[in-house]
């Protein structure tokens, strides 16, 4: 096998999954140490196959004295277990660095929240109410049709094996919907595990009764089957929350930062975020983020302030400048001093207006509970004056009133609609996955169908977000080279630009990067500078520096490079595509007037505002809010998250800040919009599938409360109508992704 | 008739077992990571390399 080659590149071998980019976090401050042995959790980016597992694994399993190192693919995280001491806890990351994965640590007390308890208890409910309702059908099928040939003690056996099994079952499986149901009781309100409790314990205690009493009818069955479908919607709905959650993980990892703090005798020791306080020095090496609010008092360096403002062109800043947390230091190393705790500090701040505005949407109210609403006293009026009719007008005694009842509230099973939202959600979020979309919660799909506006972040989700050579054709190939070699010592984002622009080579030996100047080296013996235009002796006629660079190679007349960020390629027909749904589309930059202008006049959008800070951002989603507008926003910096919570939907990038992807609803990839519009499509028909089952368990119940009501219902008929209802509503949903493969 | 009394017992064991198996089977974590699981059969190099496999004769 290559097993050399492979080794030799970076990230997923396999190649489904680009490198992840961005520096590990040094997790020394998060291992948990017992025994003598050092434990630590990491999240790993960029893990998606066999031979990642391998690569990380061996990577690790390299380490001196390390016991176990374990990959959950399916989780991302990465257990490691080794003896205290043995090395140096950054090894790991700069090892996980090296071969092309990005770490994170978690918070270990986070950690524990994250074990699916829940989802536990569900699936071992559902596994047993399985067991019972294949069991208690097998007996109940036979005294069917046994019919008018089996004899009374035969079929007392069965009804007697088939109590033996439903009634432990269902009081087993059933205890999510009765401790739910319990506490609705208690604050007072009714929800939908209410009549599931209450049909499921009159059905048992009924059939009891029948049993003693020798009747023919018992409703085991019945029982045990409206537990076993309604687990089976509960368990797809747990499913979809909890990757919601392990997408927000995202934004737990970034919060663990660690970062290096300068001690009184100048040795560095690395410490959590969470642990630094105002006063202490910290060193920020290039390519550090400041994990607290601090000022700066050593050095100077060009700074990514993009968390503030959104926009990624650079910052210089010097001794006495106040910095941000999250601000990312690109070019040489600053001492800084705390100003503020991380729980004060910026990050913390995008933290909470992101919570406020997920607790805004947690208000929503879900079509199924809006059915819910309307079920449960039409249900139970039904079946208390089925009661009353045939105990009073009927006058057929007590036993026939209360089966009949009973009947009613069988018959009635919220089977259709309990399956019938979590089985069109898993189907529209399954068809979604498989066109790049991760829908992030099931509600986000109802959301996102009632929208009729559409507002845009400009850079980096209209545009690439990253400036591109502009005049390529006026530089020659020679002087690119030059300059490329020059600017790939840099991490400043126009030399970047410079050198993806030459492609691969290697950098000037001596070249210096000057904070807030440039890069000078020797190139072919000649002194070579790269960067502003004064400071290279070029006379520029641009307003704005940001955007344009120079380079001089010796006595030559200087060169310019201009730069721009560029129109992501279907930006254009996406708006046109999400106007033609009905969408009004607006765009809100935090850059200059001009530059969103002449972005907005290329795009044909007619709405447009620039100069925004993030409050203001959230300030015109209200104001659209207020108006009756329900708006989904599209973002990707880290200021614009706390929009994206607020936002009736939300998507974002899969290149998006970390806290962006965990706010948002959807989480798209690639480096097209036309998924945005493709979503608001399947959204859109999952809405009507949903309310085409709700309508369909509409029908199906008023047919089915007369015959119950009159009395004309039996085991059999009601076994036939429950499982038959739900496996409509499933096949209804089935539909949504059957559509798509007819249109392919 | 009388073939339920055996039958219908062995029905009931057999669905027990294969509740018993899958609650064993959630209960020692074969459902933590299926994702991996799947990967990580098609990796052989434990054969070769580490030394807690026992070598091929």
């Amino acid at each position: 096998m290559t097993t050399a080659t492979a080794e030799t590149e970076i990230g997923c071998p396999s190649g489904l999954e680009p490198p992840a980019d961005g520096v590990s976090i040094d997790p020394a401050p998060f291992v948990r140490r017992s025994n003598g042995l050092a434990r630590l959790d990491l999240a790993v980016f960029g893990a998606k196959c066999a031979g990642c597992i391998r690569k990380i694994e061996s990577a690790m399993n390299a380490l001196p004295e390390m016991q176990s190192a374990r990959l959950n693919l399916s989780t991302g995280r990465l257990s490691l277990v080794w003896k205290d001491g043995a090395f140096a806890p950054r090894e790991i990351a700069e090892r996980l660095d090296a071969i092309g994965y990005r770490a994170a640590p978690f918070d270990p007390e986070k950690v524990e929240q994250e074990s699916d308890r829940e989802g536990r208890k569900l699936l071992r409910s559902l596994a047993v109410a399985g067991f019972a309702t294949a069991n208690v059908m097998l007996l109940s099928i036979s005294v069917w049709a046994g019919g008018g040939e089996m004899g009374p003690a035969t079929r007392e056996l069965m009804h007697w094996v088939s109590a033996m099994i439903a009634v432990p079952a269902a009081l087993y499986a059933g205890r999510p919907f009765f401790s739910s149901a319990l506490r609705a009781l208690k604050s007072g309100h009714a929800n939908m595990d209410v009549p599931i409790s209450l049909a499921v314990l009159l059905a048992l205690s009924l059939s009891i009764f029948e049993f003693f009493k020798g009747g023919p009818h018992t409703y085991f069955d019945a029982a045990v089957m409206l537990l076993f479908f309604l687990l089976i919607g509960r368990y797809l709905d747990h499913r979809l929350r909890l990757r919601a959650r392990a997408a927000a993980r995202d934004l737990l990892a970034l919060q663990a930062a660690t970062s290096s703090r300068l001690n009184e005798d100048g040795t560095l020791t690395s410490v959590a975020a969470r642990d630094i306080v105002p006063g202490d020095r910290l060193l920020l090496a290039p390519g550090d983020r400041a994990p607290v609010d601090c000022v700066i008092e050593e050095g100077d360096s060009n700074l990514d302030m993009s968390l503030v403002s959104g926009e990624s062109a650079p910052v210089h800043a010097q001794e006495g400048t106040s910095l941000y947390s999250g601000v990312l230091n690109l070019t040489s190393k600053l001492t800084v001093r705390a100003t503020k705790s991380a729980d004060a500090s910026l990050v913390a701040d995008l933290t909470r207006l992101i919570e406020a505005g997920e607790q805004s949407k947690s208000r929503y109210i879900k079509l199924a509970d809006k059915a819910a609403s309307l079920y449960v006293p039409v249900v139970h009026t039904l079946a208390l004056a089925t009661f009353l009719g045939w105990m009073f007008i009927g006058e057929a005694g007590l036993r026939v009133s209360v089966m009949n009842a009973v009947a009613v509230l069988i018959i009635t099973c919220p089977c259709a609609l309990g399956l019938a939202a979590p089985a069109v959600q898993v189907v529209a979020t399954g068809r979604l996955f498989r066109s790049g979309v991760l829908v992030k919660s099931g509600d986000a799909l109802e959301r996102l169908a009632e929208i009729d506006a559409v507002v845009f972040d400009k850079t980096g989700t209209l545009t690439y977000g990253k400036p591109r050579l502009a005049n390529r054709e006026e530089i020659s190939d020679e002087t690119l080279r030059a300059a490329a070699s020059l600017a790939r010592v840099s991490r400043h984002p126009l030399a970047r630009a410079i050198v993806a622009e030459a492609g691969p080579g290697k950098p000037a030996p001596d070249a210096v990067e000057t904070a807030g100047a440039g890069i000078e080296g020797t190139i072919d013996g000649e002194r070579a500078r790269l960067g502003r235009a004064a400071w290279v002796g070029a006379e520029s006629a641009a307003d704005d520096d940001a955007q344009e660079s120079w380079f001089r190679l010796g006595d030559a007349p200087p060169v310019r490079f201009r730069f721009e960020d560029r129109l992501r390629e279907d930006a254009c027909e996406s708006i046109a595509d999400l106007e033609k749904l009905g969408l009004e589309v607006e765009m809100l930059s935090g850059d200059r007037q001009a530059a969103a202008a002449s972005i907005a006049e290329r795009l044909g959008v007619k709405a447009w505002r620039a100069e925004l800070q993030p409050q203001q951002k959230i300030e015109r989603l209200e104001e659209l809010k207020a108006k009756g507008v329900k708006v989904a926003m599209v973002g990707d910096g880290l200021n614009d998250a706390p929009s994206l919570a607020c936002a009736h939907a939300s998507f974002s990038p899969g290149s998006a800040a970390d806290a962006s992807q965990a706010a948002a609803d959807y989480v798209y990839q690639g480096d097209n919009l036309a998924p945005i519009a493709e979503t608001v499509v399947v959204a859109r028909a999952a809405r009507r599938r949903m309310l085409e089952n709700f309508g369909f368990a509409a029908l199906y119940n008023a047919c089915a409360v007369p015959l119950a009501a009159l009395g004309h219902v039996t085991p059999l008929i009601a076994a036939i109508a429950m499982s038959g209802s739900s496996i409509i509503v499933t096949l209804n949903a089935l539909r949504l992704s059957m559509g798509k493969r007819r249109k392919s | 008739m009388t073939a339920i009394l055996f039958l219908l017992p062995i029905a009931l064991l057999l669905g027990g077992l294969g509740l018993g198996a899958f609650l064993w089977a959630l209960k020692s974590g074969q459902f933590e990571d299926p994702d991996g699981a799947a990967a990580r059969i098609l990796l052989d190099d434990d054969l070769e390399e580490d030394g807690d496999e026992e070598p091929k004769p």
